[in-house]
């Protein structure tokens, strides 16, 4: 297979295509932006709280196949999930992205991106999303 | 003759990738043998300090770095005393910003700027006008990729106090009728700063012939090294020009409460400068010279036209910029829906080497309803080989993605 074909899997271009959770909250808990400056690439993260647990994520922008179906399939991981359950997904996914370890098996769908350790030019894309949710913990928690 | 092929023996980085196709000449060009040489040959046998020293070594040195002054002087019809050596366009233009706009701005001026500038004259000219309460006005760019001409007319007027616009844009590749607008401004009293980054590298720029006061470039960009660069400024407005930065080198004389500061250029090149750089971007010039400045846009002109014959060719995919003699070696394109960023990983796969992004050009790409391009640039060493290697590239990544365009 080559790179290209590692990467672009089905699962990624159809969440790119058709985003999951794409689009604002209501009320939201908490709210971040996070962009890509080198690339223009941009997403706002919304999330809903019931005390410790993430009752709903969505969000908006707009990037390229690696962010959007990083944030698609993040947003539908993360609900349901404590905020230190959230982050311990976080840790995982970038040990796979960043540090090119094998998926670990909670990541889900989230392991077709593993292609990215490959790329090191994209994978600021696939952690655009990550990144915001990290954010956006940090503010619930200071708050 | 021109022979690009021939040209791309002299730069040892084709000779070290040998398939590689490189199309990111704007954001930073190759460097050939000859400006590599200068420098290993001054580290080698001529590197002390400049201007400070009475030994036959720094006296050397200087005249080394003095030299590659006299070089870029030439390059753009200026003199040498009219040309200041920075790191790069950036740089010199944030110069021209501070210095002049600083001291000669106050509430109510207008800045007249377009909607295709690159950041690098945006920005400074939004820090200065926070500073000193003046207005930012923007030229419109049409449909075509061109400057709204009329806009402009328009928008020009006795409060504007400068004008300061790209000769060529880093994304569109239109070249701008810079001495005319020029002309125009200065008859509203306003100065003109003109960011040659992109055109200078491309096409022959006679300073004055332009009518501009500022002219700011990259020396990266026109084959030589990284951290030099040149603004010229017009004679008169340098000498009347307050200083930038402040330190050695740039004084007459220093008391402990104030100081008086060396004429131009001195004035404005504070603390050890980048000297290897600087007779870097000297060779380069020279190498450019050698070459023709002429034979280059010639060579620009009919591989962007070339170009853009082909990628027309290519469906789905879309093409910004003008067509015409006013259209540089520079072609931004998308490929139906796809972002940019996943068509350049699969143009790598090829090995081809493109920019993506909105290429320090965010308002611009807001006016083609894009939020990122990729884009293809030619310089020296372009060939048409290269051309079809992208054209193939796109062909291939168009196949690949088909269902998802
Ligand atoms: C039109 C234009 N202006 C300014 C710049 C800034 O150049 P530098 O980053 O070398 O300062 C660039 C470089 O991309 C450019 O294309």
């Amino acid at each position: 297979m080559s790179l290209l074909e590692e990467l672009y899997r089905e699962t990624i271009m159809q969440h790119a295509q058709k985003p999951h959770n794409f689009g604002p909250l209501e009320n939201p808990t908490v709210r971040v932006g996070g962009n890509n400056p080198s690339c223009g690439d941009q997403i706002e993260l919304f999330l809903k709280l019931d005390g410790n647990v993430i009752t709903e994520a969505g969000f908006t922008g707009h990037g390229c196949a690696i962010s959007q179906s990083s944030a698609s399939m993040m947003t539908d991981l993360i609900r349901g999930k404590t905020l230190d359950e959230a982050l311990e997904l976080e840790r995982k996914f970038k040990a796979m992205v960043v540090e090119g370890q094998p998926p670990a098996p909670e990541l889900g769908d989230l392991s077709a991106l593993q292609g990215v350790a490959k790329l090191h030019a994209r994978v600021k894309c696939a952690t655009l999303a990550w990144n915001a949710l990290e954010q956006a913990i940090e503010e619930v928690r200071s708050a | 003759m021109f022979e690009p092929e021939t040209i791309k023996r002299d730069f040892p980085i084709f000779a070290n990738n040998p398939d590689l196709v490189f199309l990111d000449s704007a954001a930073s060009s190759q460097k050939p043998r000859s400006v590599i040489d200068a420098m290993t040959l001054y580290y080698e046998r001529d590197h002390a300090n400049v201007h400070r020293a009475a030994y036959a070594l720094s006296m050397r040195a200087t005249d080394a770095y003095e030299d590659a002054r006299g070089k870029v002087a030439r390059f753009l019809g200026a003199d040498t005393d009219e040309i200041v050596f920075v790191r790069n366009a950036t740089e010199a233009l944030n110069l021209a910003a501070h210095a002049w706009g600083l001291n000669n701005l106050h509430a109510g001026d207008e800045i007249l700027l377009t909607e295709m500038e690159h950041h690098a004259n945006l920005v400074p000219w939004q820090l200065v006008a926070a500073r000193t309460g003046a207005v930012i006005k923007a030229v419109p760019v049409t449909r075509e990729g061109r400057l709204d001409l009329d806009a402009f007319d328009s928008l020009l007027s006795e409060r504007t106090r400068i004008f300061s616009l790209t000769q060529m844009s880093n994304v569109l590749g239109t070249v701008n009728p810079v001495a005319e607008l020029a002309a125009a401004a200065r008859e509203k009293g306003a100065l003109t700063v003109v960011d040659g980054a992109q055109a200078a590298p491309h096409l022959p720029v006679r300073v004055h012939e332009l009518n501009a006061d500022f002219y700011a470039l990259s020396g990266h960009k026109m084959l030589g090294p990284t951290g030099a660069g040149a603004l010229w400024g017009r004679r008169e407005v340098l000498k009347k020009l307050p200083p930038f930065l402040g330190g050695g080198s740039m004084i007459e004389e220093v008391q402990l409460e104030r100081s008086t500061y060396a004429p131009p250029p001195q004035r404005f090149e504070a603390g050890t400068p980048a000297i290897a750089e600087a007779i870097g971007l000297g060779a380069a010039a020279d190498y450019l010279m050698e070459l023709g400045m002429e034979n280059v846009w010639m060579h620009d002109r009919q591989l962007v036209e070339y170009a853009l014959d082909e990628l027309s060719a290519v469906p789905d995919l879309i093409l910004y910029g003008p067509r015409g003699e006013d259209r540089g070696g520079v072609v931004a394109f998308n490929l139906g829906s796809l972002h940019p960023h996943d068509l350049a990983t699969a143009l790598d796969e090829h090995g081809v080497a493109v920019r993506t992004g909105h290429h320090c050009a965010q308002p611009l790409h807001r006016r083609l309803n894009a939020t990122a391009s990729a884009r293809a640039s030619f310089y020296v060493y372009s060939t048409k080989s290269d051309v079809d290697r992208l054209v193939e590239a796109l062909k291939k990544a168009r196949e690949f993605f088909a269902g998802w365009l």
